[in-house]
């Protein structure tokens, strides 16, 4: 079940980083848990504190004027590596609604949408822009606008973004997948039928 | 003139949405202890059931020690609960188990394809990116994240857009010692970690031809690493005759409808690309990975390179960052950086091959006596075969650590991990900050190259190591 996702309003809190990897935005030993909540306290762990476990104040998200943003900015091929929905998890936890790039990894983009979370891709002349005006004057607010696909920055300049037409209706209704899914269950089961005749050894239990 | 690819999408099309999505047919499911709690959990909530127990396989691996107490005992709660969890889930639902003490429990990427299970023309996924490692059998295998192992478990069904077709062609013979991951490294740093976003790719060429299953996997096991969610390679005899026999490949009765089925699935000669790599792999040396990414790979006879000569700013401030974090400064040559640990494993690099592989350079040797070395075998089947032949004595004699299968020091999660600072030598997969624990330094390589680190006491070209 996914959570609507409304237009946003919010501090804009930026990442000057590139292959932000999932390792980075939640590091493994924080995926043990059996629940998707919780995850926040991890998020970044090993850039928002040290080795004694003390805060880094330059890192963004610890900075004062950036507390409590919603919508992250940062570089290329975010959330690269591990499938680990407990990324979008710990964004989510954290308080992001929106990430903004201009590119993600393939598997962290599906997670995104699964989860309400909307990851939107700008040129990265955008971004750059983005960036360095959050950075020259922290606390300025980003607006995001999912039914009109655009991108507002704090200098006023607007940007459009692209979304898929399915992907956008699922988050503005926070669809369920799955219920949607089983209302094709007969054409599943007629696949089954025709497949278990053309290849039978794929029907075979793997439980013996 | 369809790919490969393409065949095998197309017949798993169960329908098809407006915006061209199809809804795909998923052949089988494997399943592991970290991606799959909440998955179940979401099937619990909504009331809904496993829709085919009977194509999924589950197996721990994340979060299991590699110790010969672990059947007794797991020290860590939250581990030891998220492997009871999947079991309880695992019989729950009818769905097929190799638990920690099955001698077919293994990495999950490693047990699927000894299982027989994993056959060319079958769309399969996990709940990890590097299921991509399948596609070494001619499959759509992709990892997926826990809203979508959900989905396969409730309806056998996912939804899926069409990616853009990459061919990589591969070349020219390997030379004595390299190896198919030099092959993939290699790739990865031509492409970048996210030159293959967005795209299939299927490996292809001379040089992948004449690659084991073994070594085959090993390529598509990192296509992740260069962004890639697939990565394919077609089926041939050496795929028909891996699978033969094997408890879960197509029985007899059904062998040979199979393989016939199989021969038509081969990209057709004229089949289009969107773009198309070549890669002369005569000339290829070893690599090892001085950096933070996977694409940081180089020559063993190089130098940590300088970041002040890149002229991309944001690349320029990378390279920094990533010096700064593996603590090396530019110029020194790689052959001349320490390590303090070496891990031999990984569902890149812990198949038989891999172990024979390292043991023939660990052979008659020692681990310097700076360094502690591990071998950890990718599942109970390679660890059996691997003492049957010898292995475990050599290594063990040598002064490795013989343990038992599982993810072990790849990724952080169970007792087997980097403490901060220290530098390891890895046949895995993902030299991210932090990957094998918190501060810890990666060094990517292969097997033959981490068993040659390990005698050494630092990073060395298995060529010299070996003559």
């Amino acid at each position: 079940m996914i959570e609507k996702f409304m237009s946003l309003n919010t501090v804009g809190v930026p990442l000057d980083r590139g292959n932000v990897d999932t390792d980075a935005i939640i590091p493994a030993r924080y995926l043990k848990t059996l629940k998707r909540t919780g995850l926040g306290v991890g998020l970044f762990f090993a850039w928002r504190y040290d080795m004694d476990g003390k805060e880094q104040p330059d890192f963004p998200l610890n900075r004062p004027s950036f507390r409590g943003g919603k919508v992250l900015v940062a570089w290329e091929n975010f959330g690269c590596g591990s499938s680990r929905e407990h990324a979008v998890w710990a964004l989510m936890d954290f308080g992001f609604r929106a990430v903004i790039a201009p590119s993600f990894s393939d598997i962290f983009h599906n997670n995104c949408l699964k989860n309400g979370m909307l990851p939107v891709t700008l040129p990265a002349a955008a971004v750059r822009s983005l960036i360095d005006a959050l950075l020259a004057a922290p606390g300025g607010k980003v607006e995001v606008d999912l039914a009109g696909q655009t991108v507002t920055g704090p200098n006023g300049d607007i940007h459009a973004f692209g979304v898929a037409s399915f992907a956008k209706t699922c988050l503005i209704e926070g669809l369920d997948e799955i219920a949607r899914t089983l209302a094709s269950a007969a054409e599943i089961d007629r696949y089954e039928r025709e497949r278990k005749k053309a290849t039978p050894w794929l029907f075979l239990d793997l439980a013996g | 003139m369809p790919t490969l690819f393409e065949k095998i999408r197309d017949r798993h099309v169960v329908t098809a949405r407006e915006d061209g999505n199809v809804l795909l047919y998923i052949d089988r499911q494997l399943i592991h202890e970290v991606t799959s709690p909440q998955a179940f959990e979401g099937l619990r909530l909504a009331g809904r059931s496993v829709r085919r127990p009977g194509a999924m396989l589950a197996v721990p691996d994340h979060n299991v020690p590699t110790t010969p107490d672990r059947a007794e005992r797991i020290d860590d709660r939250e581990s030891r609960e998220q492997i009871e969890e999947l079991r309880k889930n695992a019989l729950g639902a009818g769905v097929a188990l190799y638990d920690i003490t099955d001698p077919r429990q293994g990495i999950v990427h490693i047990i699927g394809p000894e299982s027989g299970l994993v056959q060319p023309g079958i769309t399969i996924v996990c709940g990890d990116s590097h299921t991509g490692t399948l596609g070494a059998f001619g499959t759509i295998a992709f990892g997926v994240g826990t809203s979508e192992v959900e989905h396969v478990l409730a309806t056998q069904t996912l939804w899926q857009n069409m990616p853009r077709r990459m061919r990589v062609m591969v070349n020219g013979a390997l030379r004595s010692l390299v190896t198919p991951k030099d092959v993939i490294l290699a790739v990865i740093a031509k492409i970048g970690p996210s030159g293959g976003t967005g795209y299939a790719i299927e490996f292809a060429g001379e040089t992948i031809r004449r690659m084991s299953m073994e070594g085959r996997m090993t390529v598509c096991n990192m296509t992740i690493e260069a962004g890639a969610r697939f990565g394919l390679i077609a089926p041939d005899e050496i795929t028909f005759a891996y699978l033969k026999g094997r408890p879960l490949a197509p029985p007899p009765s059904l062998w040979d409808a199979a393989v016939a089925d199989w021969k038509t699935l081969p990209s057709d000669p004229d089949a289009t690309w969107d773009r198309e790599v070549a890669f002369d792999a005569s000339n290829l040396e070893p690599h090892v990975t001085w950096g933070t990414s996977p694409q940081d790979a180089l020559p063993v006879g190089g130098v940590v390179p300088d970041p002040e000569a890149q002229p991309d700013r944001s690349e320029r401030a990378r390279m920094r960052r990533a010096l700064e974090y593996m603590g090396l400064v530019p110029g020194t040559r790689l052959t001349a950086i320490p390590v303090d640990k070496v891990f031999i494993g990984s569902c890149t690099n812990a198949r038989i091959e891999d172990l024979r592989a390292a043991a023939a350079v660990a052979k008659g040797r020692k681990v310097h006596a700076s360094v502690t070395a591990l071998v950890v075998p990718g599942s109970g089947l390679v660890k059996r075969q691997a003492e049957e032949e010898g292995l475990d004595r050599v290594f063990v004699e040598a002064g490795f650590q013989w343990r038992l299968p599982g993810c072990s020091m790849c990724l952080g999660m169970n007792p087997d991990r980097l403490k901060p600072g220290e530098r390891c030598a890895s046949t895995s997969n993902r030299n991210f900050e932090g990957r094998q624990g918190p501060g810890g330094r990666t060094h990517l390589m292969s097997p033959a190259m981490a068993a040659a680190a390990a005698v050494s006491g630092r990073i060395a070209d298995v060529r010299e190591v070996a003559r």
